[in-house]
């Protein structure tokens, strides 16, 4: 499967000595009977411009081939590799090893089901907070009258909503949430930036009556305690601060008002 | 037996997938669909730069319509599309932007008034209309006569993919994730679903259908150097090749794309020529100019990835540890730009690179990127030869690419031929003829075969490693089926991968978990990929010419009189070590746009003796009707429209063509 691994070993290398890593894995299989958890090591050489992609691809071809973990784009952009990398929730395809120690601790983003290892079902969480939230435009019209000019939008707007429609769902924002490990029903910081998102969109006709009723509780909006590791955490760098703290204060007003 | 029953299967979690899914469910019929991954995770959203849609909003755009793409089209093929079916895509990809906009995918708009811009390494100020602001805009792609490409910001097939699944979602169609299709039941000549394994439990299913589309992306990863996600290996293909009824056409057009970055293979979208960027040297120098004086680095993407490895070839190539690689420099299209326009490339340059695009050269060299072939369907999506099987997307060969396709036409396909298909599915689910015959007994036959192969690989003594084989494989098809093929090398390719498939039949694991077992699943995948792989390189063996992607040193000519057919390739019995080719022609007398020179790349080819013929009676009925619309000229020369479902036959309106009103004929803005 690791394609990238033997495109740099036709590579002639330099003299110079690569590191030996060693990466600890949190292994356990549900699958399996009788696994139990535990942390499992693998050293490797490092390799240019190795990434976590390439060392588990390696480690699972020559070492072990009962490793799980996913991955698909290997290019940050399809949000499916997070995984807990030295105790920060980040995106395995895109970490450097080099922007690591030789040390390395590898383990499942919390929260989520476990399918096995590294492998988690943040698939189903996302789906299932989608169709709670709503996640899509509710248009005013169901059919829309394709042979005519779009609908205009100020440019600036549209760019606007991409910046936070850019969220990949990779879900290390969920895992590094405290009211996530508390709460299993709340929606996380993904949730509350879709929220966000559709609430500046003008084709979208729900109010902040019906964004309330999605979001006006513990489980939503007024679960966060404002920890804030969702803003540190999120690749893609969302504003994940300050988009919490406008729902927030838009749905107290609600609620007052 | 563990059997779920459904009106329409489909395969495949990315755009086209779910916009046939959602076609389907809104006429009525029950849809499942399948997914190896999150559906959100699928490859559609690593297109970058664009969807091709003749809006003709920004000034460089003005005058562009249905014809201007559909003749850019055309020639990006090489003459290898079907060019009705290009002429359905070009009218529905106005209406699939446009639906896709009242959705809620955010694209980057127009800004009335002046701005500056970079066309041909120089900087320009342009002015877009009033009339245009707030319209989505558009930037330029290669091979195309106008700036055509839509976007939002360079997360284009991101934006996609995230409301096309959200209106999966809110339809209610059900996405079954972590599935994977083994095997299409059928009877011959009929299509009824599939046998699919969960990938977490290793249960085998069989999910019954009247319709099934196979909608499962492409093939990449057959190559090394690749910009394809890990699960686009071809297997989706295979299953309809399997069947030894279904046909794959055109497998040899494999298109390379121009700016992997190096030696990753990650792609950097063609955004970044189309917005300025240039492509230089070991010397700095900007080279493309002296290749292709026309289109420069914009001509397609065959050509300039061609270009690429000639210049490399001529000892102009950057020297690295890496290997050597060619430089794209995007520094002149300024900070403000890049951070709004090219953002995931310079996110990528950053995590990747550790570069900063703002002030460095990228390092590039072309990748595998796109699959032109794929399961042969007729203009509905149809499976010509197994009914009930349809397919769409870069899985299908349609068949509007041909031989080459241009950027940002592979996700407006995918939009355009799941709407499309999506209906003529729902027509096919519509007539009681189509309505559930099968027996069990066929579904429970079709599972036992494919859990007997399942235990074989399990509990075999077979003694060979899935993945050397699979990286055989794959340096092969690099370095003997790329951008650059020989008779010999072709030969040989075709004989060690006939040796591979030979030991893939004897694989041994070390693994031997029956649910999630990554070994396992390498281990079943790689025999469907090496025949997938093998229609690659045979069709590239026996066609003797050169044509868009497909190119021999050793037949340098596209081959008019010999070549105008599309290659069609099925497996007909398991054992066999090589697919049964067959070529069906393409009529140069039914063409609208006779073969010809593209506008960029070779300028000799051998002509069909027809083609003289038929641009004589093109140019006659041109001549005729030169005081008629373009829609009446177009009908004349090559009618189509009924071969579109009827919702989608309307004419689209633009800024210079209102709908209420008729074009005079001095606005017709056609090409000559």
């Amino acid at each position: 499967m690791n394609d990238e691994t033997a495109l740099a070993a036709r590579i002639p290398t330099t003299a110079e000595r690569q590191r030996m890593l060693r990466i600890s894995i949190l292994r356990y299989n549900p699958q399996e009977t009788g696994s139990v958890p535990r942390m499992q090591t693998y050293e490797l050489e490092e390799a240019d411009g190795m990434t976590l992609f390439i060392a588990l691809n390696e480690i699972r071809e020559k070492q072990d081939a009962s490793l799980h973990f996913d991955f698909v784009c290997r290019a940050g952009i399809c949000g499916s590799c997070a995984m807990v990398i030295d105790g920060r929730p980040a995106l395995a395809c895109r970490t450097l090893t080099k922007s690591l120690g030789t040390e390395i601790t590898l383990a499942p983003l919390p929260v989520f089901e476990l399918i096995a290892d590294l492998s988690v079902n943040t698939g189903k969480w996302m789906r299932a907070m989608s169709e709670r939230l709503q996640t899509w435009v509710h248009m005013k019209e169901q059919e829309v009258d394709v042979s005519r000019l779009e609908a205009r939008m100020e440019p600036e707007l549209a760019e606007q909503i991409y910046e936070l429609d850019r969220c990949i769902e990779c879900g290390c924002c969920v895992a590094g949430c405290g009211t996530a490990r508390m709460r299993q029903d709340f929606v996380g910081a993904v949730g509350l930036n879709k929220i966000a998102r559709f609430r500046l969109d003008p084709r979208d006709v729900r109010s902040d009556d019906d964004y309330y009723e999605l979001v006006g509780d513990d489980a939503g909006v007024f679960g966060c305690m404002s920890l804030l590791a969702c803003h540190d955490v999120c690749p893609k760098e969302l504003p994940l601060s300050t988009q919490i703290a406008f729902v927030r204060r838009k749905m107290a007003a609600k609620a007052w008002g | 037996m563990n059997v779920i029953y459904t009106d329409v299967l489909v395969i495949g979690g990315g755009l086209a997938g779910l916009r046939v899914g959602i076609g389907a469910k809104r006429r009525g019929h029950d849809v499942v669909i399948l997914s190896l991954v999150p559906a959100k995770r699928s490859h559609s959203c690593a297109a970058q730069g664009g969807m091709q849609a003749s809006l003709g909003n920004v000034i460089k755009a003005q005058g562009d319509n249905e014809d201007v793409h559909f003749e850019d089209t055309v020639r990006g093929s090489d003459w290898g599309a079907d060019q009705r079916v290009v002429r359905m895509f070009v009218n529905t990809a106005p209406k699939a932007i446009r639906e896709l906009a009242a959705w809620g995918v955010p694209w980057s708009r127009v800004r009335k008034g002046d701005r500056e811009v970079i066309i041909n390494g120089q900087k320009v100020t342009i002015t877009e209309r009033d009339e245009a602001h707030g319209l989505l805009t558009q930037r330029d792609f290669g091979g195309t006569k106008k700036w055509r490409a839509c976007y939002v910001s360079d997360g284009t097939g991101h934006a996609m993919l995230y409301a096309v699944s959200d209106q999966t979602i809110a339809q209610g169609i059900p996405v079954h994730e972590r599935m994977e299709a083994l095997a299409l039941i059928h009877d011959g000549s009929r299509c009824h679903g599939a046998i699919v394994r969960n990938l977490v439990t290793g249960e085998l299913v069989a999910y019954v259908a009247k319709a099934t589309a196979i909608t499962s992306g492409g093939a990449g990863r057959l190559y090394r150097a690749t910009t394809n996600a890990v699960i686009c290996e071809g297997t989706g293909t295979a299953l309809a090749l399997e069947t030894g009824v279904a046909t794959v056409g055109n497998m040899e057009a494999i298109q390379f794309h121009p700016t992997g970055i190096f030696p990753a293979g990650i792609l950097v979208t063609e955004g970044c020529r189309g917005d300025g960027g240039l492509l230089r040297d070991a010397d700095g120098k900007r080279f493309m100019p002296d290749y292709e004086p026309e289109k420069k680095e914009l001509a397609s993407r065959d050509v300039v990835s061609r270009r690429m490895e000639q210049h490399i070839h001529s000892g102009k190539g950057v020297k690295s540890r890496f290997g050597e690689h060619l430089w794209l420099d995007i520094t002149l299209l300024g900070a403000q730009h890049i951070n709004h326009n090219l953002r995931e490339v310079k996110e990528i340059c950053r995590y990747f690179l550790g570069i900063d695009p703002i002030k460095d050269w990228i390092p590039v060299r072309p990748a595998q990127h796109y699959t032109m072939g794929g399961v042969r369907t007729n203009h509905t999506g149809e499976s010509p030869t197994l009914k009930g099987l349809f397919a769409a997307g870069e899985a299908a060969c349609w068949d509007m690419h041909g031989f080459n396709r241009l950027g940002g036409n592979s996700v407006a396909e995918t939009v355009v031929a799941g709407m499309i298909v999506g209906e003529f599915i729902a027509d096919f689910c519509d007539r009681a003829e189509n309505d559930f015959t099968m027996s069990t007994g066929l579904a429970r036959e079709f599972l036992a075969r494919e859990q007997a192969k399942i235990d074989e690989l399990l509990s075999g003594k077979g003694q060979e490693d899935a993945n050397v084989i699979r990286g055989r494989m794959q340096d092969l098809m690099t370095a003997k089926v790329g951008i650059f093929r020989t008779g010999d090398d072709l030969a040989s390719a075709v004989e060690e991968l006939q040796s591979l498939l030979q030991r893939s039949r004897h694989i041994g694991l070390k693994y031997r978990a029956r649910g999630a077992n990554a070994e396992l699943v390498a281990a079943y995948r790689v025999q469907k990929m090496l025949k997938v792989a093998l229609c690659v390189a045979y069709g590239a063996l026996m066609r003797t010419e050169s044509r868009g992607a497909h190119f021999r040193e050793d037949f340098p000519r596209r081959n008019d009189v010999e070549w105008l057919k599309r290659t069609l390739a099925t497996w007909k019995r398991d054992g066999d070590s090589l697919p049964s080719l067959a070529w069906e022609p393409l009529d140069v007398m039914q063409m609208e746009l006779p073969p010809g020179w593209r506008g960029y790349g070779a300028k000799d080819y051998l002509d069909n003796p027809d083609t003289p013929k038929r641009a004589a009676e093109v140019e006659a009925t041109k001549a005729r009707m030169a005081a008629e619309d373009r829609w009446t000229l177009q009908e004349s020369l090559m009618p189509y429209d009924t071969l579109l479902p009827e919702r989608y036959r309307s004419r689209n309106e633009r800024i210079d063509e209102p709908l209420d009103r008729p074009v005079a004929p001095q606005q017709r803005t056609g090409v000559a």
